[in-house]
C-alpha cells in the first residue's frame, strides 16, 4: 500500500454504556483501498468501535472522520452541533455495513433487498437499480437466487446478499461486523471469498472478525484490541508471527 | 459422504416396518356422545315448532333487515377505518422520541380502554347537549370557524366515533405489539444503508409487523360487527339488531328473529374471515410462504451445488437435504 488519502480517521474514542466504558481512547486511521482488520476477545469493544463509524452508535468522546467529514456532527462558531437525523442518513450512504446476523429485510427478495436503498434512498429507476442488483447479485454467486426470500437461503448465501446489497449504494467504505460469525464452517468460506474479491478490487475495508487467515492473507492492518483499548497494531503478518505484548500472543495463542 | 450401511436407492428396497397401531377406544366412545347430541339437536331444530322456520325464512330476506345488515356493515367499515388510522398514529407516537407524543398515546388508550364502550357511545350521542356549537379559533380570541353540532355529529357519525374511538384504544397496543415484534437488526440495517426514519417504519418495519397485526386487528373486526348492536345507546336505531328487535316486538315472535339476526352475523363474519386469510397471505410472504422454519435454513445440498456456480433442483425443506444428495449424485 503506498501513501495514500485517509478514508476514516478515529481520533481518541471513548465509549460508556451506563457505567461501563467500553472504549477507552482509540486512534485509528484506514486508507483509501486498504484492509483494515480488528481482532479481539469478546466484550474488547472492537463491535462497538465499528458501529460508531456509521453512527449506529455514538461515542462518548472523541471524533471519527470518514472522508474528511465529521460524523454526526458538524462544527459551527467554534462548538459542536449535533446533525439531524436526515444529515446523518446522508453521511451514512457512503458506508456499507455487513452484520454478523445478515438482517436481511425478511419481507423481501434477494433482489428486492437489494434494489431498496438504489430506488429509496438514491431514487434510483426501478429498471437501472434492477439491472444493477442482477449484476451485483452475479458477483456474489448467487444471481439464481435472486427470487428467493432470505428464509429460503443458507446463512452464507443471505450474507452474500447482505454484502450484495450493501454494494449497491456504491459505498466507499465498507464495515464488516463479524460476518461469519454465525455461519456454519462450511459456509465461511464462500463469504470470505467474496470478502477477499472486494478487497482485490480496492474496496476500503474494516473488518471485526476472528478469522486470523482472512486477516494474514488480505488484511493490510490487524489491530489487536482488548479491554477497549488498541493493544498492538501493525501489518498482519508481523503480528500473527511476532506479538510484541504479552495479551496479544495469549489471544493468538488460543484462537490460531 | 454417505456412511456405506445406508441403503442406496433402487437396489433392494428396504421392508417398511408392520406394526400393530395402537386403538383409541376413548377417541370412538367421545365422537359417539358428540354425534349423539348432535343428533338431538338437530332432531330438535327440526321438530321444534316454537323455532317458527317460515318467520326465519320470510324475514331473513325482509328489506328493513337488509337494510340495517347494510347500515351494520356501514358502520363497522367506517369505525374500523377510523380506529386503525387512530392506531398507526398512535403506535407511532408510543415509539417516538418526543415525551409529549409518548404521554398523550398513552393518555388516549388509557382513558378510551378503561371507560365502557356503551358509556362512551351514550356521551357522544349528547355531544350536541355538551358543546351545541362547535368553533375553532385562537384561545381568547378570534373564531376561525364555527357549526352547530347537532348537523354534523348526528346519530350516525356518534356512533361511527364511539366505536371508532374506543376501538383505537385496543388497536393501538396490538399495532404497538406487532411493531415491538420486528427486530432490531431490520432498523440497523435500514438506517446503515442511509434510509430515513419514515421510510424505515412504513416500507421495512410496518410490512413485517403486519404479519403479527393482523390475525389479532381481524379478530377486532369480527368483535365490531357484533359492538354495532350497542348503538342504540347513541342512539341510532338502524342497525341489524335493532330493526330485528323492533320487527320481533311487532310480531311478537321473538326467537325467529333473533335467529335471522343470528344467520345475518355468521355470515358477515365469514365473509370477514376469507378476507382475513388473504390478508395474512399477502403480510406473511417471505415467511409463512417458505418451507422450512424461520430464520437461516441450512441446506448442504443447495449450498454446496450454489458454490459448484450450478442451480440444483428445488428442494421442498431442510428435511430433503438426504435427497438432495442422491439428486447430486444421479446428475453425474
Amino acid at each position: 500500500m503506498t501513501e495514500t488519502r485517509e478514508v476514516v480517521r478515529i481520533e481518541g474514542v471513548h465509549k460508556y454504556f451506563g457505567d461501563q466504558h467500553v472504549l477507552r481512547g482509540i486512534d485509528m486511521t484506514i486508507g483509501q483501498g486498504e484492509v483494515s482488520v480488528v481482532i479481539g476477545p469478546s466484550g474488547s469493544g472492537k463491535s462497538t468501535l465499528l458501529r460508531c463509524v456509521n453512527m449506529l452508535e455514538t461515542a462518548t468522546a472523541g471524533r471519527i472522520y470518514v472522508d474528511g467529514e465529521l460524523m454526526g456532527y458538524v462544527e459551527k462558531h467554534g462548538r459542536l452541533h449535533h446533525l439531524p437525523v436526515r444529515e446523518i442518513a446522508r453521511q451514512r450512504r457512503n458506508i456499507g455495513m455487513v452484520f454478523q446476523r445478515f438482517n436481511l429485510f425478511g419481507h423481501k427478495t434477494a433482489m428486492e433487498n437489494v434494489m431498496e436503498a438504489p430506488i429509496q434512498v438514491k431514487g434510483q429507476p426501478r429498471a437501472v437499480a434492477r439491472a444493477r442488483a442482477l449484476e451485483l447479485l452475479d458477483r456474489v454467486g448467487l444471481s439464481e437466487r435472486a427470487n428467493h426470500y432470505p428464509a429460503q437461503l443458507s446463512g452464507g448465501q443471505q450474507q452474500r446478499v447482505a454484502i450484495a446489497r450493501a454494494l449497491a449504494m456504491d459505498p466507499e467504505l465498507m464495515l464488516f461486523d463479524e460476518p461469519t460469525s454465525a455461519l456454519d464452517p462450511e459456509l465461511v468460506g464462500d463469504v470470505l471469498n467474496v470478502m477477499k474479491d472486494l478487497a482485490r478490487d480496492g474496496m476500503t475495508m474494516m473488518v471485526v472478525t476472528h478469522e486470523i487467515g482472512f486477516a494474514r492473507e488480505v488484511g493490510d492492518t490487524l489491530t489487536f484490541m482488548d479491554g477497549g483499548v488498541v493493544v498492538e497494531s501493525g501489518p498482519p503478518r508481523e503480528v500473527i508471527a511476532n506479538p510484541q505484548q504479552e495479551r496479544t500472543r495469549a489471544f493468538l495463542g488460543k484462537v490460531l | 459422504m454417505r456412511s456405506s450401511t445406508l441403503p442406496a436407492r433402487g437396489q433392494g428396497a428396504p421392508e417398511p416396518i408392520d406394526a400393530v397401531p395402537v386403538r383409541h377406544p376413548g377417541r370412538w366412545a367421545g365422537a359417539a356422545v358428540i354425534l349423539l347430541f348432535l343428533g338431538l339437536f338437530i332432531q330438535s331444530l327440526a321438530t321444534n315448532p316454537n323455532f317458527r322456520w317460515d318467520v326465519v325464512w320470510l324475514y331473513l330476506r325482509d328489506a328493513r333487515v337488509i337494510e340495517g345488515v347494510g347500515w351494520t356493515l356501514l358502520l363497522t367499515a367506517l369505525s374500523m377505518v377510523l380506529a386503525i388510522t387512530l392506531a398507526i398514529l398512535l403506535a407511532f407516537m408510543r415509539q417516538s422520541d418526543n415525551p409529549i407524543f409518548r404521554w398523550s398515546s398513552w393518555t388516549w388508550v388509557w382513558f378510551f380502554r378503561g371507560t365502557p364502550v356503551y358509556t362512551q357511545l351514550v356521551f357522544w350521542g349528547l355531544l350536541a347537549v355538551l358543546y351545541p356549537k362547535i368553533s375553532l379559533g385562537v384561545p381568547f380570541g378570534p373564531e376561525l370557524f364555527a357549526f352547530n353540532t347537532q348537523d354534523v355529529v348526528n346519530a350516525f357519525w356518534a356512533a361511527v366515533l364511539g366505536l371508532g374511538l374506543n376501538e383505537s384504544a385496543y388497536l393501538a397496543e396490538i399495532f404497538r405489539a406487532g411493531l415491538k415484534s420486528v427486530d432490531k437488526g431490520q432498523i440497523e440495517a435500514a438506517e446503515a444503508l442511509g434510509m430515513r426514519s419514515r421510510k424505515i417504519m412504513w416500507r421495512i418495519v410496518l410490512p413485517q409487523a403486519m404479519r403479527v397485526i393482523v390475525p389479532p386487528t381481524g379478530n377486532e373486526t369480527i368483535g365490531m360487527l357484533k359492538t354495532t348492536s350497542l348503538v342504540l345507546a347513541v342512539p341510532f336505531t338502524l342497525d341489524l339488531t335493532f330493526q330485528t328487535n323492533a320487527l320481533a316486538n311487532r310480531t311478537y315472535l321473538p326467537i325467529p328473529l333473533l335467529i335471522v339476526a343470528a344467520i345475518w352475523y355468521l355470515v358477515i363474519t365469514s365473509i370477514l374471515m376469507v378476507g382475513q386469510h388473504y390478508i395474512e397471505k399477502h403480510y406473511g410472504r417471505g415467511v409463512d410462504n417458505v418451507s422450512g422454519a424461520r430464520g437461516p435454513v441450512i441446506n448442504p445440498a443447495a449450498a454446496k451445488a450454489a458454490a459448484g456456480g450450478h442451480s440444483p433442483p428445488e428442494l421442498p425443506g431442510g428435511a430433503t437435504a438426504v435427497e438432495g444428495e442422491y439428486l447430486e449424485e444421479s446428475g453425474r
